[in-house]
């Protein structure tokens, strides 16, 4: 998802009789559906690991700004022009209230930006994809917002109080997004052949990276336990795909489009779509920083950051002049 | 890392009359940038028509552990509340 593989520090989930009477009362205010929040007693590693997820998510939010950004001055109406500003600034809404989210646990906004500067955080794989048409716009708010969507209602009611409730705002919010997407998309499958033949080339190239967003197959994901234990994962990455896939594939059929898969097959037996995974060793070669665009995205965020300090710094200058001269006055 | 700006708690009245609610948080280099920020953060959709700003260090919070003893007590007067008190139908509404 907007945060994938997050390391909770161990494999597996410790037995009841293996806590700490601290962690053991953790563990029960959790399972009894009682928020954490920031000032509460909390084991390390789930403080650690959920600065790892909040953070991933935060960045995710901005460093999505840049692929949608890119068509901001392209747009093809005045309309779809000013549409897409709004959903890019509520990107960094988005990312703001989740900066703000892990700042509680103790880490500074500084920090979390160098991390995300440094690579030692990640944001999401699917922003490593190049938005290359317009109904790439149409793809990212049907397909990526919609993926996002899967995983960030049941992360509302995830344990710790300030991520819930950042969850709460962001979710009305998100709705917009992945509906102007689809609206998108539903003007370029009725304008010329060309044009819908764009559509489909952007669903084409959107379609497995967006399914890689819900994460490797839960076999593989050593991780899922101990973070649905703490209630910060709701659902396992297997079956938020499925739910991406079992809704998706009816949108897509009513734009007259076709998923890109020969194996995608209603199956009657199970109530779900059967389809094929994506490429995981691509995964994790844009996770290493090897997608297409990998460096281009880090690299803008950096500029971005270095290139706006001397601002920065001047405001911070100029409010402490005036306190002065207030203090003074 | 010195030049961090400092952290502000924002509080929003809706459009209702309510009172002012803590919505989040943000980054500023003063109150009057805070209040702009949190303008774009936090009233993309009409959500407010009145915006406060508060430092964060300058927030005094209860602590957790103290829950106990500071909410506990009221549990026990119960005849504070309006349906302690059984008033017979004849008198009519009250």
């Amino acid at each position: 998802m907007y945060a994938q593989n997050v390391d909770t520090g161990s494999k597996g989930v410790r037995g009841a009789d293996e806590l700490s009477p601290e962690e053991a009362a953790f563990q029960a205010r959790i399972d009894d559906n009682i928020k954490i929040e920031p000032k509460d007693w909390m084991p390390a590693a789930y403080r650690k690991t959920l600065i790892r997820q909040i953070g991933q998510h935060a960045h995710s939010e901005i460093v999505g700004q840049l692929p949608e950004g890119n068509w901001v001055t392209r747009a093809p109406t005045l309309e779809r022009k000013a549409i897409l500003l709004a959903k890019v600034q509520d990107e960094a809404g988005h990312g703001l209230y989740l900066y703000c989210a892990a700042e509680t646990l103790g880490i500074s906004r500084d920090e979390l930006m160098n991390k995300l500067h440094s690579g030692e955080m990640k944001y999401s794989s699917i922003f490593n994809y190049p938005t290359l048409t317009w109904a790439d716009m149409g793809a990212v708010g049907w397909l990526v917002d919609g993926a996002a969507i899967m995983n960030q209602v049941p992360l509302q009611r995830t344990s710790f109080g300030p991520y819930a409730r950042a969850m709460v705002r962001i979710c009305k919010e998100e709705s917009f997004h992945q509906r102007q997407g689809y609206s998108i998309m539903m003007s370029m499958v009725s304008g010329t052949p060309a044009q819908k033949e764009m559509a489909q080339d952007a669903l084409n190239r959107f379609w497995y990276p967006a399914l890689m967003m819900f994460g490797p197959s839960d076999k593989d994901s050593v991780h899922s336990d101990q973070s649905m234990a703490w209630k910060i994962k709701m659902n396992t990455n297997d079956e938020l795909r499925q739910r991406f896939v079992n809704e998706t594939v009816p949108q897509a059929h009513y734009l007259g489009l076709t998923i890109p898969d020969d194996d995608l097959v209603w199956n009657e037996e199970t109530g779900n779509y059967d389809f094929s995974q994506p490429d995981w060793d691509e995964f994790k070669a844009v996770l290493k920083g090897n997608g297409p665009c990998n460096r281009e995205r880090l690299g803008a965020r950096i500029k971005a950051w270095e290139g706006g300090e001397w601002f920065r710094d001047g405001l911070a200058a100029y409010a402490e002049k005036a306190a002065k001269r207030r203090a003074a006055a | 890392m010195a030049n961090e700006w400092p952290l502000w708690e924002i509080f929003i009245r809706g459009q209702h009359g309510l009172n002012h609610r803590h919505v989040g948080s943000l980054h500023a280099p003063d109150a009057e940038m805070a209040i702009n920020n949190a303008r774009d953060v936090y009233t993309r959709r009409k959500e407010g028509v009145s915006i406060w700003v508060a430092r964060s260090t300058e927030i005094t919070a209860s602590t957790p552990s103290d829950k106990g003893p500071m909410f506990d007590p009221a549990e026990d007067k119960i005849y504070r509340h309006p349906t302690f008190y059984n008033i017979p139908d004849e008198v009519g509404n009250m």
